[in-house]
Parts: structure tokens; sequence; C-alpha cells
């Protein structure tokens, strides 16, 4: 992905609201054609940088060039982007056509051609039978479909989508994602989303861009950033994680407690404070007693059920917290395990993330 | 880095041709608005600090003023008249709109159009409704016991009536927004309907009750046709700027007692406007409405409240219309149209009507359009902070500023000879530039609550669509705010119709006006040609009112498909 040039590139990128830093030191390449997600909890800074990338607030400093281009300070009339906000925006007064018709009139096209495009783009959203009602006469979802319709409608270089589906209920939420998706695949449109919804950036997005306190804790494709958290965070943030904090007492050898575990990949000085990091789903409990690194002998505290797996509380002997694991229906159908059972777990190397403690 | 980015100089985003276009309009507006009201102002100011002959005395004026018993003796007669005033009008104002808003009674949407009344006639009304009721040769002076009406009790009576309107409108508001929830806590934790009262529904209407006594305070304080009409030898700070004016020509002490006058209006202003940020803090979007629950005896015993105040307003208002078409009262009780023969007494005649017709027009089509314009390029403009807080700050100053000092503040201003504007003094055109000047404030939060009430993306998406501002402007701001835009121009016709004390200082040999020919024939003795002209005010200010009416309906029905309710 990096070999290709740039299409949107942001460089040393700073904003500030008086004394509070919203944005520090943002780089950041968008290749052609990609969806990109910015995820982060409110107040990350994601909807600043996206106000930015769009001229509606212009950063403190730094530099924002499109397609060649720098624009770093130019209005937004003057960019090349389409906007879908969270309220959509939709004028209440105009028809469906003649929402999706107001970037394309005022600009010498024929009005015979206005209509082909608006009736093309209602087709593409599927919704060709609604052009003559009035947006409070349409569902959430339909409004939000006639809102991406408007912003496509002069054909944009980029299109920003800020939290477009969270005034949304989950069911329609779920089946816009997967439409929003295959059009930006049709349409080969370079895409930027704001969400602080995890499920939606990693189902969604090409490359997800988690942020944190107006910095960028990590850029990669979902399966990395869940995979290969690169900081605290990423891994707190992005799915569930137990973490445990330590001491690395040799190569690959962390001390948590009365416990040891090996970590062959983990990247610490010996002597200095480490944090090891496991998801609940890669800790496995050991039914047959094989040996195995990283055996430890636990007891279950509670059992949460969630449907397709049990969530276990687990008491380490020698951790201060609890961990937690996910143990599947037929595990606990097999083993009979319920609360007060000792059983012993292995958290396997490969699934653990170690970081240098700060 | 940060520290790097810290002392570097930040961005400036580059300013659009619609950006350019927007700062050039506010810049027009705001300097409207210098000239009809800072300038104005300032020149009074330093005109009070002068003497006779134009130089600078310091504050010889105004030691000359504290000197001068007569004169300070007014200053604890008008705010006594204003605290009693207050106290009594928001009581009244109080029980009428918690009966409209929290019992079952019926005819509310009755007794909520006549409380409105005193809003259509000018402030000289009901002073000559209580001369006509209670003066010497009056229907039922009686009541009085022997006290006199000419002096404080009439200028209450009449300040009341004036005031009930404004005060009901911010109490209805008030008690409206109450939470169900909380009076079902209170009923499941079994309070009493007493402690409820105390603990519930009072503190949540303190911010309403506040600011409808600054509103009815600083409305009292700076009245000036009640106590001109019926307060005798009882002077007040607004009726001393008029006597000083007129009477003594007694410019610069005419400008200390605005000053004076000016003080307490302020200050009333302040306290209103922080009390106000308050308020709308108390509104959660999850509160669920009250629904009143019917009670036979409260319901009866509140029905009956409002039509004794419903007797009152109306009972002022039929008392005028009875003088207009009595011959002669009380000798000749025959009916005839004599009084309205205009034409054959003081103050303009017919014309003055025709005048104040023309002059509520121009008043009502400009004034909306520069409120409007100006409220719009405030709210949704970009950038420019400095000169929309500078605009924000001037559109809110008129609402300060009593309408007789504003006059005075033009004579000194536009009748300067070498003001190149003084042109425009004594023509149609001072009236309306003043007019807007003084109910600027009111129309312009009206057309900001409708602006705030739109998406606030909507310039964002049209940007971003290549749309000039002026376009979204016409093809959708001005379409959604339109019920807002109809208020706003019936709020400033009527008031052009029945304001006195703005422009009783201004207009001209030609340009007499029906509320100032009101004072003028009371002040001939000719008080039943008063009545009449008063009346026609009245008529003409409901006409438009009902039209208003009519017309919001036909608006609603034609856009209620788009409209969100």
């Amino acid at each position: 992905m990096t070999a290709q040039p740039a299409f949107l590139k942001i460089t040393d990128l700073n904003k500030q609201f008086g004394p509070f830093v919203a944005l520090r030191d943002i780089n950041l390449d968008v290749v052609e054609g990609e969806f990109l997600c910015f995820l982060g909890p409110s107040g990350c800074g994601k909807t600043t940088l996206l106000r930015a990338i769009a001229g509606l607030d212009i950063q403190t400093s730094g530099r924002i060039e499109q397609a060649g281009r720098d624009i770093s300070v130019l209005p937004p009339s003057e960019r090349d982007f389409g906007i879908v906000f969270q309220s959509y925006a939709l004028f209440p007064n105009l028809t469906v056509n003649k929402n999706i018709a107001y970037g394309l009139e005022n600009r010498k096209m024929k009005r015979a051609a206005i209509r082909q495009r608006v009736q093309e783009l209602l087709e593409l959203i599927g919704l060709p039978e609604q052009s003559s009602k009035y947006p409070a006469q349409l569902s959430g979802g339909q409004q939000q479909r006639i809102a991406l319709a408007r912003a496509l409608a002069t054909a944009p270089g980029l299109l920003l989508l800020d939290e477009p589906l969270s005034a949304l209920d989950a069911k329609v939420r779920e089946h816009l994602r997967h439409e929003i998706k295959q059009l930006q695949q049709r349409l080969q449109v370079t895409t930027i989303m704001v969400t602080h919804d995890q499920e939606e950036a990693l189902t969604m997005a090409d490359r997800v861009v988690v942020m944190n306190h107006g910095v960028i804790e990590q850029i990669g494709t979902p399966m990395e950033i869940y995979r290969q958290p690169r900081t605290p965070f990423v891994a707190d943030f992005i799915g569930a994680m137990n973490f445990m904090q330590g001491t690395c007492v040799a190569s690959g050898q962390i001390q948590l407690g009365e416990v040891q575990l090996s970590c062959p990949e983990a990247d610490i000085a010996v002597g200095s404070k480490a944090i090891v990091a496991i998801r609940p789903e890669d800790i496995r409990v050991d039914e047959i007693g094989q040996d195995h690194s990283n055996r430890i002998a636990a007891r279950i505290n509670t059992l949460e059920f969630y449907g397709s797996f049990f969530r276990a509380e687990l008491s380490v002997s020698g951790l201060d917290a609890p961990l937690r694991a996910d143990l599947s229906v037929n595990l606990l159908r097999r083993t009979g395990v319920e609360p007060g059972t000792r059983i012993e777990v292995i958290l396997p190397a490969d699934h653990l993330h170690v970081f240098a403690a700060t | 880095m940060s520290t790097l980015a810290s002392t570097q100089a930040p961005l400036k985003a580059k300013i659009s041709r619609d950006d350019w276009l927007q700062r050039a309009a506010i810049l027009v507006i705001a300097v409207y608005l210098i000239i009809t009201l800072a300038l104005p102002l300032y020149v009074m100011l330093s005109k009070s600090l002068q003497n006779h002959a134009g130089e600078f005395i310091g504050f010889g004026n105004y030691s000359d003023y504290f000197t001068t018993p007569a004169l300070v003796y007014s200053i604890q007669n008008s705010l006594f008249i204003a605290v009693l005033s207050t106290l009594i009008s928001v009581s009244i104002a109080f029980l009428f709109a918690y009966a409209l808003t929290r019992s079952c009674m019926p005819f509310k949407a009755l007794f909520k159009t006549i409380i409105m009344v005193p809003i259509l006639v000018p402030s000289l009304l009901p002073g000559l409704a209580l001369i006509y009721l209670f003066g010497r040769q009056g229907m039922i002076p009686e009541l009085l016991f022997g006290a006199e009406i000419y002096g404080p009790i009439g200028i209450v009576i009449a300040e009341v009536f004036f005031t009930l309107p404004h005060a009901v409108l911010i109490l209805i508001t008030a008690l409206s927004i109450a939470d169900a929830r909380l009076y079902e806590a209170a009923i499941a934790l079994r309070a009493s309907k007493t402690r409820i009262f105390f603990t519930v529904t009072l503190p949540g209407v303190r911010y309403g009750l506040i600011s409808a006594a600054f509103v009815v305070f600083t409305l009292v304080i700076t009245d000036f046709g009640a106590p001109k009409v019926i307060g005798g030898d009882f002077n007040v700070l607004a009726t001393d700027i008029y006597k000083q004016v007129i009477g003594q020509q007694n410019f610069e002490m005419g400008a200390v007692v605005s000053v004076v006058l000016l003080i307490p209006a302020l200050l009333a202003f302040i306290v209103d406007r922080l009390v106000q940020r308050r308020q709308v803090a108390l509104l959660t979007a999850r509160a669920v409405a009250l629904e009143p629950r019917p009670s036979k005896r409260f319901d009866r015993l509140m029905l009956a409240y409002c039509c004794l105040i419903s007797l009152f307003i109306l009972g002022m208002i039929g008392v005028c219309q009875y003088a207009a078409l009595i011959k002669f009262w009380p000798y000749n009780l025959s009916f005839s149209l004599d009084h309205y023969q205009f034409d054959l007494m003081d103050g303009g005649g017919w014309d003055s009507y025709t005048n104040s017709i023309k002059m509520a027009l121009y008043t009502a089509v400009f004034g909306t359009i520069i409120v409007f314009s100006g409220a719009y390029l405030t709210e949704k403009s970009r950038g420019f902070r400095t000169g929309r807080m500078l605009f924000q700050f001037l559109a809110m100053l008129p609402m300060a500023v009593p309408g007789l000092v504003l006059g005075l503040a033009y004579i000194f201003f536009f009748n300067a000879p070498n003001n190149p504007l003084n042109v425009i003094y004594h023509g149609m055109v001072i009236l309306v530039i003043s007019t807007i000047t003084h109910f600027y404030t009111v129309s312009h939060l009206t057309a900001l609550t409708a602006l705030k009430q739109m998406d606030a993306e909507f310039e964002a998406v049209s940007a971003s669509l290549k749309q000039p501002f002026y376009r979204t402007f016409m093809r959708v701001t001005v379409p959604v705010c339109l019920p807002a835009i109809l208020d706003i121009s019936i709020y400033l016709f009527v008031n052009a119709m029945t304001t006195v004390s703005v422009v009783i200082f201004l207009y001209g040999p030609d340009t007499t006006l029906a509320s100032v020919a009101v004072l003028n024939m009371d002040d001939a003795g000719d008080i039943a040609p008063a009545a009449a002209m008063g009346m026609m005010i009245f008529y003409t200010a409901a006409s438009v009112k009902i039209l208003h009416y009519l017309m919001t309906r036909g608006i609603e029905r034609k856009t209620q498909v788009w409209r969100r309710r």
C-alpha cells in the first residue's frame, strides 16, 4: 500500500484551542481509493482532524496536500470533497431530487443532464422511487443514503463521513455498513470515515487510524490493529484485553507476581518493567494436562453467559487482578466446570502482547 | 514539537469570496448600528457634560441635577412606581399563567388572546381609560374612596395593564417547561400539594419569575405614556426628560436625566441576560411534559380569576371605545362619530393615522430585512470573531436604552448642523430608523432562536457543494425560518404603531403619528378624540395580528409536509 503515492498527505499537523492541544504531530498518508477510518473515544481529536481536512476548522500548523495540491489553508469551497454529517444536514424544504441536485446546479450543467445524474445516483443508492419526497417523509436510513448521494453527486475526489451511522438503530446500521462499503468499492472514491464504534471501523475500513488524546496511536489494517496492537491503549480500546504488570527477569522471561511467563518475542530490556496483555479468547483451558509452557493454575470466580460463549473471571494465585477468559459452550458442557472449580489454563506465548511499562 | 508549534504563528485560513461578502455585509449592518445607536448615545453622553454653549464643564450638570430636589425626587418616584408595579403585575401574571398551564379550565385560548390585548395599544390608552373611570367627572370615582387617580395610583394601574402581557408570556414559557417526572416523584414520596408547590413548582420557575420581574421593571421605569397622561404632578424620570426637552428646551439637563434613567435600565437588562442564560440549562431533552389533571374546584377558581383579569383588560379598552363614541361625557350621552373628525383637532388629523401606517410598514419591511440578515451573518458566518462579537453587542444594546433616551440622542446626533445626515431629521426616514433600532434586540433574538434551531452543518454542506452562501440563504434558510420572519415583521409593525417614547422628539410637521396625536390631543384636553385615535391604533394592530395568525396557519398547512413537529 505504501508503494502507491499518497492521494492525501498530512504532514506535522497540530491543532490547538487556546491552551488545549486537540491534535499533535499528525502525519498520515491516504492512498487513492482506500477506505480509511479514524477510530477513537470521544474527544480524541478524530472529528477535529476530519474538519481540518475539510477546511471547516483550520489547523494551527501543518500541511495538507490533496492530489498533489497544497490545500492547507483553503476554504471548504475551494477544496474537493463531499461530506456526510451525523445529522445528514439534508435541506428540509427541498425534495430528495433537489437535495441531490443541489451541488449540480449553478455550474452550467444542462437541466436534462442534472436530471439524469440525479436518477443515476438514486439508483446507485437503491432509492429510485423516492425522488419527490421530502427528507422528513423518509426513514433515518433512507435520509442517510440521500445525504450520501448528495455528497457524491459532484463526483468529488474525497468522501468524508462524520459518524454517518451513529444516529441509526442497530439493525439499519449493520445493513448500511455493508452498503456504504460496497458503494465505496464500486466507485473507488477515497473515503475517510470518523467513528467511535470499533466494529464499524474493523468491518468497513481498509486501514484504521486509532487516535487518543490528539495523537495517532497506530495505523494499520483491521487485522493488524487487532492482532498486533502497538500500544496498551490500542490493545485496550479494540476488543477485550487482560493486562498484567510484571518485570523482565531474563531475555524473553517475564515475572508476574509468582508466575513466570515466557514470551520469546518480547522486546524488553532485562530488569525493566513490562505490561503483558492477552485477549480473553486467546486463553486456553488445559483439559488433558499436556506439558506446555505458560501453564498456570486458576480458579473460576464467576461465569457470565454471552450467548455463543461464557466469559469466566479467573483468579490466579500470585496475580493481583483477575483474568477474563472466554470459554466455549462446548467446553463447559464437556468438563462441567462451574464457579469454584480449579482449572489449568495456558497463555500461549504467540498470543501474548508485551509492552514496556511507562 | 508541540513547543515548536506553539511558538509559530497559527495558520490563517485563506478567505474565500463568500467570506469577504459576508464580512462586508456584517460591517455594513454594524456600521448601520453604530450610526443609529452607538454614535447618538455617545453624543448624548458628551452633551450631558457640556453647558448650553457647548463647552465642556465636566460633571457640572450632574451636580446641578443632584442639588435640585424637585428633580432628584423623581428618582425615588420612578423606583417606587417601578417596584410596586412589578410586584403587582408579576403576581397577577403568575396566577394567570398558572391557570393557563396548570388547570383544566375551559376557554384557555380565549384568555391567552385577551391578555395579549394591551400589547396592541399605546401605553397612553390605559391612562385615558382611568380618567374616564375614576377622574373628577368619572363613571365610578367612589371606588377610590376619595383617593386621587392622577398620581401614583393611576400610574401603577396603567403600568400593570401595560406590562401584564409581557409578564404572562415569560411565565407561561417558564411554567410549561415543567418536567412531569419531578411531580410524579414528589407524589410518590407523598409530598403535600403545598409542599410540591414550594419545592417543585416555584424552584422550577424561579428564573422565569426573575426574568419577568426585570422585564416589567424596565418597561415601567422607562415608560413615558402612563405617567404623562395620568401622572398629574407626580414626576418620574421619563416625564422629566420630556419636560426638560419640550417644556424648558434644556437639552443638557434632558441628557443628564437620560443618563440617570439609563443606569437602572442597563442594570435590569444585564441581570435579565444572565438569568436567561441559566434558564436554558434547565431544559433537558428527556423531560416529560406535564399534563394538568382536572379538578372541579381548582378549575372553577382559576376560571373565575381569569374572567376577572380579562374583565379588567377588556373593561379598560371598552371604556375608551365608549368614551370615543359618546357625544360629550357626562352631559350628552348620545352616540356620534364627532370625535373621529381628527382633522378638526390638534395632533395632525387623519394624516397622523396614515403616516403611522406607512411608518409601521416601512419599519416592518426594512427592519425585518436588516435584523434577519444581521442575525444570520452573526450566527452562520465563518471566522471574523471580533467583528461578529462587536455586532452581537450592538444588537443587544437597544434593549437597555429607553425610547425617550434614544429619541433625545437622535436629536443631538441627527440635528447637528455639521452632520451630513441631518437631512433625514423630521422626516419619515428618521422615524423608521429610530423605531427599528429601538425594537432591534427582541427581533434579533427571535431571529437567532430560529437560526439556532437549524442544522449547523447546512453552510458546511453547501460550501462543500461549491454553492455561494447567499444561494443557500435564499433557498433554505429563509424558507425554513419564514414563520420567525413573519413574527419579527409583525412585532415591528405593531410596536411602530403603538410606540410614543422613541418618536416623540423626532416627528416633524409632515410626519405626525397616530400615537403622538393621542398624546397631543390629550395634552390639549381633547380626551375623547385621543381615546378615539388610540382605538384606531388598537383596531389596526389587532387586524394585523389576525392577518398574521391566518398567514402563519397558511404557511404551516403548506409546509407541514416537510416541517417536523
